[in-house]
């Protein structure tokens, strides 16, 4: 099968990216918005066309979808180390076109209603092509180096975006906290793709991920501090990826990206980027498990558990809309980390890998989806904050009935597509980890009860009165919802395990009747509750706040971990390393360099009388000097 | 071959005649004066080449050569410097040295 | 009788040579570096160079002194003082030429010089062949190269001394 055509995927929102943005001012705002449109639409068609030749013309090769590769040497470092630049076609990747592509065109018709009128219209069409470009390359990448090379990308692109009111403060202090945050991940990412590059002498996914591949056979031949080194590699990766997924303890950038545009929330920080971490781990699959017997992917179970729990009570207690959906998202990256930590390898074993790669899938529609009606309300209200909302269903009928949708399907309500890759999570984890899986029973609690919190929050409760009557949105952006509304409904009844697996080779994946039954039930309180405390406007909601007290504080506060960053950033880090070392930075280092500037400019300012301009002048200094010259010969070579 | 007077003694001279020149090239602050310093050098080498092919080598004669050439060399410098300093003195209205150092610093 | 002469010419070359490079006044160091140059030939005399004795009174005494003093009665009253360099000065070169000349003559007088008795007269024939021999050792192409550069330093000499009229006429024609 040849795909180079895939490399157009893209290329094109790449042209659209320089076009919208070196054309800037040239480009009247609509035509900018049916530009990036087109662009994607184009990018999208060839991903569903890719994925239909991949899964349905070409198949199964001896019982396993082959991974397809092609690239072009780029960089030469040994003969076996070398950097390539290519694209590489395998179930995840596929499945990973799909996601951004869809979420991404839709957030590209979606914008087209919600930017309208802004400033920067034209600006932010460009900036969202060269996220996609850098998502699609991010997905496609064939090796380790180019794939940290999109990763950097998508990182600047989402600056870029979070930061796109640069004149409010806030916006500008979250694009750097994500972009700094991220980056001192990406860090740990850099080192781990130094050593994997060193140790097993090459980049290539391929190579690296062959089970019986030298990469993964000879892990154990080197260790350091009791752990393989190849392990070190994986887990300062999974930090890169932590990062990116807003993990915890590196999740803080991820709720203050709300300050970007909600489109902006709802491809980037909830759809597509976030989850590149949950990609880097699937990609890299077969290493995390064969390696060290799977030491780096306990840790990754664990890290994603422990997330998952501490963001859904998180969320909770939110009161700013996008803020709540931005924990939730975290909630369920840290799901699908927690299912690929306890996934195995073949056949049904690797269950939780599919899993994961399915509730990516689900949730990628359904979060960006709740992330697009949120900004419809928002969009009606003109505020973030529930305490301005209520009793929203009668303004806005169609955003009301989506929301509602995706809340269902995030709670894992039967037959919506939540319900069917949550399941397979907690199957996997059941059968691997009985501690997760009950972190991961009493977290699909949580959700279900924060969700309905918020839909009841928002579209019932409290008949507030609005200065302007808030009105349902344009089509342009209602189509995305209702799209977006018909993938969740309908996304779970794909038979998933049947394309995408650990081995590649599919498996039958069944219902667990019994663990389905117990999530429905665990979701169905969480809904039930939400409705007794906030179907109508009463006082249970603060009764139970008074009486959880401190704890009800600290959640509301995030467990303070802002200020724990900050305290060792300014306070520990700034005043106790980086203050000393800028002082002596300025005195000593500079001092120097200034120092022997200044003296030249002086001393010169002292010797250029001697540049006279008067040829007797430079004769005497001629003559005196071969005078001096030839004595010191003289003495040199009478002695 | 001069009687009595060996090749150190005229040597000598044409080193005091030399240094003499130096000396005035440096110090002088008039353009004509600094030409003539040259011609005292200038004279000075012509000394040398002529007594040196007379004391050493009577039997060839490229030191006179040498000295007619010196001579022809510096004629032309002469003129040409003569020529430069007068139309010098057409745009500055001086031949001091102190007034054409445009190039200074 | 030779050996007192050339004292005498030692005695006025070094004499007028420091005068011409000290006087105050324009014109007389001009007639003072005349009279170095006369000295000049008469050690030329004394040595059997009578062609280039000749030539250096006729060139050098001759031509270049008249033209030097043509310059000088153009750019300058006759009369006028010359500004002399700051006496630091002076002293400072004075000290580096003297430096200079004991480090020649030191370097001249420990040299053995291979010194060939000899009182063959050079006739002037012997020079004008010398000049245009055109076989290995002749001096034919400098002669015409000199003859040449003669040529070009005239032109040149011309045109820079009338440089702005020349213009000047060209613009007007134009």
């Amino acid at each position: 099968m040849d795909i180079s055509y895939t490399i157009l995927i893209p290329l094109i929102p790449l042209a659209v990216f320089l076009l919208l943005g070196i054309f800037n001012q040239k480009i009247k705002p609509a035509v900018s918005g049916y530009i990036g449109v087109a662009g994607l639409s184009a990018s999208a068609a060839l991903s569903f066309y890719t994925a239909y030749q991949y899964f349905f013309v070409v198949g199964k090769e001896s019982g396993i979808y082959k991974t397809i590769v092609q690239k072009v040497t780029w960089m030469n470092f040994t003969d076996t180390l070398h950097i390539d630049m290519g694209v590489l076609i395998d179930p995840i990747s596929i499945m990973m076109l799909i996601v951004v592509s869809i979420v991404s065109l839709m957030v590209h018709i979606y914008s087209r209603g919600y930017m309208k009128g802004d400033d920067g219209y034209t600006r932010f069409f460009s900036f969202l092509s060269l996220f996609s470009f850098s998502m699609f390359g991010l997905v496609l990448a064939t090796n380790l180096f180019q794939i940290y090379i999109f990763w950097e990308l998508v990182g600047v692109s989402s600056f870029l975006l979070i930061g796109y009111y640069y004149t409010k403060p806030s916006a500008v202090s979250a694009a750097k906290k994500a972009f700094i945050v991220t980056r001192f991940a990406d860090l740990g990412f850099l080192i781990g793709i130094l050593i994997m590059g060193y140790y097993t002498g090459t980049f290539d996914f391929e190579t690296l991920n062959n089970p019986e591949g030298p990469a993964i056979l000879n892990w154990a031949s080197t260790s350091f501090m009791g752990l393989s080194v190849i392990t070190w590699a994986l887990i300062l990766m999974f930090i890169g990826g932590a990062g990116k997924s807003a993990m915890f303890p590196l999740h803080i950038w991820l709720p203050d990206a709300m300050e970007g545009p909600t489109p902006v929330s709802a491809l980037i920080h909830a759809a597509t980027m976030v989850v590149a971490g949950v990609y880097l781990v699937a990609r890299l699959f077969p290493m995390f498990y064969f390696v060290e017997d799977g030491f780096a992917l306990n840790i990754v179970a664990y890290v994603g558990g422990f997330s998952s729990l501490f963001a859904a009570i998180i969320a909770i207690t939110q009161t700013d809309i996008k803020r709540v959906l931005a924990f939730s998202t975290m909630s369920q990256i840290g799901y699908m980390m927690m299912s690929l930590g306890v996934s195995g390898y073949e056949g049904h074993e690797g269950v939780g890998y599919m899993a994961s790669m399915f509730h990516l899938f689900t949730h990628a529609m359904f979060k960006a989806l709740l992330f697009l009606a949120a900004g419809s309300v928002i969009h009606a209200v003109h505020s973030n904050y529930l305490k301005d909302m209520g009793g929203l269903r009668k303004y806005m009928p169609i955003t009301n009935i989506t929301f509602l949708i995706a809340a269902l399907a995030i709670a894992g309500v039967f037959p919506l597509s939540g319900f069917w890759s949550k399941d397979e999570i907690l199957v996997a984890a059941f059968e691997h980890n009985t501690l997760l899986y009950v972190v991961g029973v009493f977290v699909a609690g949580l959700t279900a009860f924060y969700m309905f919190r918020l839909y009841f929050g928002i579209f019932w409760g409290k008949d507030t009165q609005y200065k302007h009557e808030p009105h349902e949105s344009p089509l342009s952006m209602t189509f995305p919802l209702m799209v977006l509304a018909f993938i969740t409904v309908v996304g779970g009844l794909i038979h998933f395990s049947e394309y995408v697996s650990a081995d590649k080779a599919g498996f039958e994946a069944h219902l667990n009747i019994p663990l389905a039954l117990v999530a429905t039930a665990v979701g169905l309180t969480g809904i039930i509750l939400a409705f007794v405390f906030y179907k109508k406007e009463n006082e249970l909601p603060s009764r139970f706040a008074h009486a959880f007290g401190v704890f009800y504080k600290w959640t509301f506060d995030k467990f303070y971990f802002d200020e724990i960053y900050l305290f060792v950033t300014k306070k520990i880090i700034f005043n106790l390393i980086a203050a000393p070392i800028a002082w002596f930075d300025k005195k000593f280092v500079d001092g120097t360099m200034e120092g022997i500037g200044n003296k030249t400019v002086v001393i010169s300012k002292r010797i250029k009388g001697i540049q006279s301009g008067k040829v007797q002048d430079y004769a005497f200094s001629f003559i005196a000097g071969v005078v001096i010259l030839a004595l010191v010969f003289i003495y040199l070579w009478t002695n | 071959m001069i009687a009595g007077i060996s090749i150190y003694e005229i040597l000598t001279v044409t080193s005091f005649l030399f240094f003499i020149g130096v000396y005035g090239f440096i110090t002088r602050k008039n353009l004509i004066s600094i030409l003539m310093s040259v011609e005292l050098i200038l004279n000075a080498s012509v000394i040398n080449f002529v007594i040196i092919n007379k004391y050493l080598y009577p039997d060839v004669l490229q030191g006179v050569f040498f000295s007619i050439f010196i001579i022809a060399v510096a004629a032309a410098e002469t003129a040409l410097a003569i020529s430069i300093i007068i139309n010098l003195y057409r745009q500055i209205s001086s031949v001091e040295v102190k007034d054409t150092e445009i190039m200074k610093y | 009788m030779e050996k007192i002469i050339f004292y005498i010419l030692a005695f006025i070359i070094i004499a007028f040579a420091i005068a011409s490079v000290s006087s105050k006044k324009m014109l007389r160091s001009v007639i003072y570096l005349l009279f170095v140059l006369i000295g000049i030939s008469g050690i030329y005399f004394l040595i059997d160079y009578n062609f280039l004795a000749a030539i250096q009174l006729t060139v050098y005494a001759g031509g270049i002194i008249v033209l030097i003093i043509f310059s000088v009665m153009l750019v300058h009253h006759v009369e006028m003082e010359l500004e002399l360099a700051k006496v630091s000065k002076r002293i400072i070169v004075g000290i580096a030429s003297l430096l200079g000349l004991a480090l020649f003559l030191v370097t001249i007088y420990s040299h053995e010089f291979n010194v060939v008795e000899n009182s063959i007269t050079t006739t002037t024939e012997d020079i004008g062949l010398g000049l245009l021999n055109y076989e290995a050792g002749g001096f034919i192409l400098p002669f015409e190269v000199i003859s040449l550069l003669l040529l070009a330093s005239m032109i040149g000499a011309i045109i820079i001394a009338k440089g702005t009229k020349l213009t000047s006429k060209k613009n007007d024609t134009v």
